[in-house]
């Protein structure tokens, strides 16, 4: 008490904060970092595994107990691109692989008894996943700038309602809608086709894509345009020059939000999609390996795949918060 | 005269045009892609039809609805995604306000840190189900190697057992998911004054009352906005469930036996494609899913223009 009555003529000049003057605070800072840093090596580890997994041979993916330290191989990523066949004998591959005209990775696949048939269906479905998820990333991308600036700055009939509309239909579960669009592009011809998945992807993503670049585009300061109309520039021109050109981060950060969520979809892709247009996604989880379940196939197939979204996670980590709360939520 | 205000109208009308062009190929787009196909669907939803079957829809009235919703076999599905969101939405939240709170003054690395934890996030559910299999393998998984479990004979099998199967989807789902809930906790963190915690610092409060009087009523705004987000996710659960276990082991539930991970949005695809094809009843029971996500989604639209305005 005697303490608390000295105070109020020392006026407080450090901070008072109870976690700030704590003991020890160096040593309480430490530690939090050490469990943090234990927490997040744990968090990483099944992608580490499966980057360790991807580089084993068929042998050490299935030994008891898992193998931690074990001799590195490229062979799952020969085995992620190729179709291959199994010699009924053993004699027939020695006999092939005797052979001095194969090429090194032949060579490999023939030490597991195999033969390369064809080129496989890996390469072919992440092009269809690049085809897809980029052709629609751009096209919602472009609705949505275009309906981002007229909401942000436009007065417009019924704007709430649309916009809330607008927000619900990327609520809906996508099972409930495919019911009706799988029936509906029976009938046009569109199932199985580039055109159909990115009509839907598009529209998948453009509720996404309208809500976080409204958010972006707000903040541009309206003055901006208004001095270039006043100097003469078309509402169109005062768009093209001078708006998108400070909306480039957030364009930039929708993109890759659009291409993310288009890259990792599922349900649909399941659905509509079979061979010729098969995306990744559906693919990954049902690869059959020759006479067994080849793990080290799946998961050069899963590092291959999941690459560029981690890449893209660090180069976006300033916009997360916003994308994944559909721009509504803004710093961090 | 004239010739002054004439740019000024042109201009006027041309924004009226230009919002139109602006607008509307997003919202044809949704009202083709989305409307369109709802309204279908309900129309689909009181009829018998198959989409295998040549045979037109046939009006069955409310038949469909009454199936779903007194058949125990439907129930099931629902009891599953309701269990499962919420004990996936609870620990998310959990898992991911703790380590909110770890993160929450900055020490050196600790951005690169909160970056790498939210790769799991980013990453496609269907691929990360695919490849978690692996990981919960008894033999040559190292989930249960890293429990201590080195005996395959003796070790759990996440996947085989119907006690565990749902735990399993669980543990993938907090693993991907926390980080969200603890993005969204770190903005409710930084959003607080500091004011605050100095007035309760000279008032000698202690970090517990601290913690419960300022801490978690500042952040709870943002909380609530992670419940209602996962949870409206959890209900539409079926990547994920679809790469690790696709909806099985079955478990004998009376006579019935019943698929133990099966969600109501997997149980929708199985009864939609083929070889079932039940579309008519399929129809239903997606609206029924639907009327419960719409449900969550106005508490979170509401809650999100409450966090907007405040």
């Amino acid at each position: 008490m005697a303490t608390r009555a000295s105070a109020p003529s020392a006026p407080v000049t450090i901070s008072t904060r109870v976690d700030k003057v704590g003991l020890r605070p160096k040593v309480t800072r430490a530690i939090r970092a050490l469990v943090v840093v234990i927490l997040t090596v744990l968090i990483l580890l099944p992608v580490v595994w499966m980057v360790m997994t991807s580089l084993k041979s068929p042998s050490d993916v299935v030994a008891v107990p898992p193998k931690i330290i074990f001799e590195p191989s490229i062979e799952s990523f020969i085995f992620l691109v190729t179709e291959r066949v199994q010699f009924p004998t053993r004699q027939e591959a020695d006999e092939f692989r005797a052979r001095d005209d194969l090429k090194w990775y032949e060579e490999k696949v023939a030490e597991r008894g195999q033969k390369i048939t064809r080129v496989g269906d890996f390469p072919k479905q992440l092009r269809n996943s690049f085809i897809i998820a980029g052709t629609s990333t751009i096209f919602s991308v472009l609705f949505g700038v275009l309906s981002a600036y007229a909401f942000s700055r436009f007065k417009i009939p019924g704007e709430g309602d649309l916009l809330f509309f607008i927000l619900s239909t990327r609520m809906l579960p996508p099972v409930a809608v495919t019911i009706p669009i799988f029936l509906m592009y029976r009938e046009l011809g569109l199932d199985n086709t580039y055109f159909g998945l990115i009509l839907l992807y598009t529209t998948f993503n453009l509720s996404f894509s309208v809500w976080l670049l409204k958010g972006f585009i707000d903040e541009i300061p309206k003055e901006y345009e208004e001095a270039a109309l006043v100097d003469g520039y078309t509402r169109l021109q005062a768009f093209r020059k001078v708006v998108l050109p400070q909306a480039v981060t957030g364009i930039a950060a929708t993109t890759v939000f659009c291409f993310i969520f288009a890259w990792n979809e599922y349900a649909f892709a399941a659905m509509l999609t079979s061979d010729a247009t098969r995306t990744a996604p559906p693919s990954i989880p049902s690869i059959q390996g020759v006479g067994r379940i080849e793990w080290e196939t799946i998961a050069a197939a899963s590092l291959v795949f999941l690459m560029p979204v981690v890449i893209v996670t660090f180069a976006l980590r300033k916009h997360l918060l916003r994308g994944v709360t559909f721009g509504a939520i803004r710093k961090g | 005269m004239s010739s002054y205000s004439q740019p000024a109208r042109r201009r006027h009308l041309g924004d009226k045009r230009l919002i139109q062009m602006f607008i509307i190929p997003t919202v044809l787009l949704l009202i083709l892609m989305n409307v369109f196909p709802l309204i279908y669907s309900l129309y689909l939803s009181f009829t018998e039809y198959s989409a295998i079957n040549p045979t037109p829809p046939q009006w069955v009235g409310l038949d469909n609805y009454k199936k779903v919703l007194s058949d125990n076999l439907y129930w099931h599905n629902f009891a599953v995604t309701g269990r499962y969101a919420l004990i996936s939405v609870s620990l998310q939240m959990i898992v991911g306000f703790s380590l909110a709170m770890l993160l929450k003054e900055k020490f050196k690395g600790s951005g690169l840190l909160t970056t790498l934890i939210l790769v799991p996030m980013m990453l496609s559910p269907a691929v990360v189900g695919a490849f978690w299999k692996n990981i919960f393998n008894p033999s040559f998984g190292i989930f249960d190697q890293f429990l201590g479990y080195s005996d395959p004979n003796t070790a759990p099998q996440w996947l085989g057992d119907p006690d565990l199967a749902l735990w399993a989807v669980v543990i993938v789902d907090v693993w991907m998911w926390s980080p969200f809930v603890m993005l969204l906790s770190l903005a409710g963190l930084s959003a607080i004054p500091d004011y605050l915690y100095e007035a309760a610092a000279i008032d000698r409060a202690s970090a517990w009352f601290q913690f419960r009087r300022i801490t978690l009523p500042q952040v709870m705004p943002l909380l609530l906005i992670a419940v209602l987000f996962r949870t409206i996710e959890a209900f539409k659960q079926f990547d994920l469930v679809m790469g690790l276990t696709g909806g099985g082991p079955s478990l004998l539930q009376g006579t019935q036996a019943v698929n133990v991970t099966e969600t109501v949005s997997v149980k929708l695809f199985r009864l939609a494609m083929p070889p079932q094809a039940q579309t008519g009843l399929s129809s239903a029971m997606a609206y029924v899913v639907l009327v419960i996500i719409i449900a969550i989604s106005n508490l979170y639209i509401r809650a999100l223009n409450k966090v907007r305005e405040g």
